[in-house]
């Protein structure tokens, strides 16, 4: 290749941007080890206090539980929901199809203050404020999409022949589905659960909407935290966070490369 | 258009040439001469090494070692969009946002072309390929056929002296191809410019060229006409990859001016020396065959005789082929003019032929079989 | 029987979009519904929350500077996001796989917390200030300004805009640039007049997301940002937590509703990949 200049330049600037993309998220690590109450950084000292503080604070580790509760259920919730929907959409016939699937992609859209606020105006009025199933219902409304778009990409490179084809070996409608479909489509089913958990676990502004003292889920938390004092806990939490999620995209990645190998 | 026009053609001298990837050698110190205006057909299984070859040429890949020269002027350091080169790819390479017009012109339009002359060139370019009634639709509103059509007004409106061509017709099915070969031909003759076509189907290769090079293994097996390939393969390679053949093997012994091979506890004759003291074997073509029955023995001069059982016979109107099994387990195919009263399956009979029409060639352990 | 497996076959899909449907109509179409009807009724019936929407200069002048923070942010994605998703198209498996970890594990990791990052990083004693200082330079005001609102906004748009690139991308035939150049272009030519226009669509897509996403973008802005780069978001929450006024929050939602999918309205056209990529080898 004589393209070494250009090549350069363009290695150069996808390095800049990769550190852009990267970096900042890793200056919580350093904070997180922090000997003092501040946010300056690079952070004076060393110790384990915030971490400490995480686990032990009833406010920050109860609110731990609580997301992962609710990321939970929704995850469930939404996978088996929008499942349903993306293998309805997927038969439908005509423009049918697009038109619902179109719908039920529009809560990625919607302004999250306005959507948060019409939440909140109805949750008054039904007593869902603060409540689990109040949580659990607005999150699985914007985690729909994620497991509509993951299962349909998958129903897309599906071959319905495989279907048809079972149908004639004698399987029912069921057991082709629990025998053919699922199997197939299981890497989509899977990566939409993950994404409607990461989505409930990350929510926060219909949440700040939601939410009461008595439950309370970790963004709330941290954002609390945040606007009110320089607690470098929530670097601790961030870290945590980060940590976790390198592992389970990680852990995605070199499966979903597996399985698209074989 | 009339003869005239052969001289537009350029040469192509590749002198020396490899290219490795890494470790793999792709192109192995092949040497290969192009006269103007000839075309030459890149025959071989796939992977052997003529799409490197013609990237190569092209440009799109640097060589590792060694020198191709165009009209003797070394190409080495000329970029591809600047040696004046058409190329067609398998993929036909359209742009999916231009219209069919508008891919045609492009080659014009970076050669600031004024607009008259460029809407001149494409209408004839778009004519000699029977596609003028297409210049406004896109790629993607044609057949495969058109499409490749396209392509190919499009690598010629700019009249290069050198024409390539990958597969142009590989994804095409039987029949378009048959027309294409055709208008390819036709075109050829018309443009009078060099064309380099890569293929990996013989029958397409004898139709189309003036000569063919034998690709294998990174290696330029032979270099000749269609005609020379078949009657005086030089490798046992080139021998079964052109045309129908049969290969006896066996121990050699020097005959005078001779080679007596041993086959199947029969000793047989092939003109010619040994090269070596390699495994030899005979090759033989299918028409060259005479099947007989059992102790018939030697007429006009068909003095090699072999026993075998019929194994299968077929009737393919004006011909009959038979496969015949020998002693040593070995199938030879021999191709006879329809007979009233065939052998039947089963039958033992007798293979004769006149031993100048087998050829000797040290065994390089290739196989028969090629794809088609 | 053959009639009603067949009535029964062509109405299971649709029950099976059912429960999505329902969440979507409780938990999405009756809140924005509540917010639209009390947008103009309260206090009375009537159109007075728009006029005063509109007739209010702090109004004008914050959805104006959502407008132009977002277009900005869009900028900077479509920037930083065009090279970065061409490299990804054409490097070897184990460069992209870094790649788009590089990507995705910032879009996954939680948006506070990556607020919280750019806090710490831009404010006023925070290391890109340090730097500057020692570099000779005055000290910048980041934290609490529309520049430093933009730099986190457009840090944490980026994969939105980097993925619906790479996707196109990945689609476009490469072989084409090598036809190109054969054809005697050279190979910025060869950039301008094949790879860039059959990239547009993604370009488009995800400028589309990007800018959407920011105008209604209300953590970011509300952390990084100070008085004078107050977002629309923030005000409506402003109106209905601390003023109770539900009719005046409920107009300007509005507005940002019918503003977004006004854009995507006007946008999708552009996003549709008006051409078949493949070759005819296939
Ligand atoms: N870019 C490349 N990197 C590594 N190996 C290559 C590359 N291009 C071609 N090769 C190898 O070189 C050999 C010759 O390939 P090619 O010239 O394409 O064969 P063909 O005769 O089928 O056109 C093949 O074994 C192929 O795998
Ligand atoms: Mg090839």
């Amino acid at each position: 290749m004589k393209l070494n200049l250009p090549k350069l330049l363009l290695g150069l600037t996808c390095l800049l941007i990769a550190i852009w993309l990267v970096a900042p998220t890793l200056v919580v690590i350093p904070m997180s080890f922090a000997g003092q109450k501040s946010l300056a950084f690079p952070p004076k000292g060393f110790s384990l206090q915030w971490y400490e503080n995480f686990f032990t604070n009833p406010q920050w580790f109860g609110s731990l539980i609580v997301s992962a509760k609710v990321a939970c259920m929704v995850a469930v919730v939404a996978t088996v929901v929008g499942t349903m929907a993306a293998i309805g959409i997927e038969r439908m016939k005509g423009r049918a199809g697009g038109l619902i699937r179109a719908v039920l992609i529009t809560p990625m859209i919607v302004p999250g203050v306005v959507l948060a606020v019409g939440i909140y105006a109805v949750y008054l009025d039904t007593q869902l404020v603060g409540t689990w199933i109040g949580y659990v219902l607005a999150h699985t409304l914007l985690a729909i999409p994620f497991v509509v778009i993951a299962v349909g990409a998958n129903l897309a490179v599906f071959d319905a022949r495989l279907e048809i084809a079972a149908a004639s070996l004698g399987a029912s409608r069921l057991s082709t589905f629990f025998s053919v479909t699922l199997p197939l489509i299981l890497p989509g089913i899977l990566s939409g659960a993950l994404f409607a958990f990461v989505t409930s676990f990350d929510e926060v502004i219909v949440s700040l909407f939601i939410t009461s003292p008595q439950l309370k889920t970790l963004p709330v938390q941290i954002f609390s935290s945040m606007t009110r004092d320089a607690d470098p806990t929530v670097a601790a939490v961030g870290s945590l966070i980060f940590l976790g999620t390198s592992v389970i995209i990680g852990l995605g990645l070199i499966f979903g490369m597996k399985g698209r190998r074989t | 258009m009339t003869l005239n026009t052969a001289s537009k053609g350029a040469a192509i001298d590749i002198r020396g040439v490899s290219k490795t990837y890494g470790s793999f050698t792709a192109l192995d110190d092949v040497s290969l001469r192009v006269e103007p205006g000839e075309f030459m057909s890149f025959l071989g299984p796939s992977g052997s090494g003529k799409t490197t070859t013609l990237n190569l040429i092209a440009g799109f890949t640097d060589l590792s070692a060694g020198e191709i020269r165009l009209d003797d002027r070394s190409i080495g350091n000329v970029p591809a969009h600047k040696r004046n080169i058409g190329v067609v790819f398998q993929h036909y390479a359209l742009f999916p946002h231009m219209s069919v017009a508008q891919n045609v012109a492009y080659p014009l339009k970076q050669r600031g072309v004024a607009k008259t002359e460029r809407a001149r060139a494409v209408d004839q370019a778009l004519q000699k390929v029977q596609l003028e009634h297409f210049s406004h639709r896109f790629p993607s509103e044609l057949s495969g056929g058109q499409q490749q059509r396209v392509a190919l007004a499009r690598a010629m409106v700019f009249t290069p002296s050198l024409l390539l061509m990958d597969e142009p017709l590989g994804a095409l099915d039987k029949k378009l191809r048959e027309v294409l070969q055709l208008e390819i031909r036709r075109i050829h003759r018309e443009l009078g410019s060099t064309f380099v076509y890569v293929t990996h189907d013989q029958e397409e290769a004898l139709v189309l060229s003036d000569r063919i090079a034998v690709f294998n293994k990174g290696r330029i097996e032979q270099v000749g006409s269609g005609h020379q390939l078949y009657t005086r393969p030089e490798t046992l390679f080139v021998g079964q990859f052109i045309g129908e053949s049969s290969v006896l093997r066996g121990n050699h012994l020097t005959n005078g001016s001779d080679t007596a091979l041993t086959v199947a506890g029969t000793t047989l004759i092939a003109p010619g020396q040994a090269q070596g003291d390699g495994a030899h074997v005979i090759l033989l073509r299918p028409e060259n065959l005479t099947v007989q029955p059992t102790g018939t023995g030697a007429r006009d001069g068909a003095t090699n005789i072999i026993n075998g059982t019929v194994r299968e016979m077929l009737y393919l109107g004006a011909a009959m082929k038979y496969e015949v099994t020998l002693a040593d387990g070995s199938h030879v195919i021999a191709r006879t003019p329809t007979q009233d009263e065939p052998f039947a399956i089963g039958s033992a009979v007798e293979l004769a032929w006149n031993p100048k029409d087998g050829t000797l060639l040290a065994d390089d352990g290739s196989t028969a079989g090629h794809e088609g | 029987m053959p009639n009603t497996s067949a009535q029964h076959a062509a109405r299971g899909p649709l029950y099976l979009t059912l429960p999505a449907l329902a969440v979507l109509l409780l938990v999405m179409a009756v809140p924005l519904g509540v917010i639209v009807l009390r947008s103009f009724s309260e206090p009375e019936l009537g159109l007075a929350n728009y006029v005063w929407f509109f007739q209010t200069k702090v109004n004008l002048t914050v959805l104006l500077r959502t407008f132009s923070i977002s277009f900005w942010v869009t900028v900077c994605c479509v920037l930083a996001a065009y090279p970065y998703a061409f490299a990804m198209s054409v490097a070897g498996p184990r460069l992209r796989l870094a790649l788009i970890m590089c990507v995705l594990v910032p879009f996954w990791v939680s948006g506070v917390v990556r607020t919280l990052a750019w806090v710490i990083l831009l404010q006023d004693s925070g290391v890109i200030n340090r730097t500057l200082l020692s570099l000779g330079f005055d000290k910048v005001r980041l934290i609490r300004t529309q520049l430093g609102v933009t730099i986190g906004m457009t840090q944490v748009l980026l994969p939105f805009m980097i993925m619906p690139l790479y996707a196109v991308m990945r689609s476009i035939d490469l072989r084409l640039l090598q036809a190109a150049r054969s054809l005697g272009a050279h190979p910025v030519k060869t950039f301008f007049q094949i790879y860039l226009p059959l990239s547009l669509p993604g370009v488009f897509a995800g400028a589309t997301i990007v800018f959407i996403l920011a105008l209604g973008f209300y953590i970011t802005p509300l952390l990084l940002g100070g008085p004078q780069s107050t977002m629309l978001s923030t005000l409506i929450q402003q109106q209905v937590l601390s003023l109770l006024n539900w009719g005046r929050g409920g107009a300007m939602g509005v507005v940002l509703l019918v503003a977004t999918f006004g854009i995507l309205a006007i946008a999708s056209p552009f996003m549709k990949r008006k051409y078949q990529m493949s070759g005819g080898s296939r």
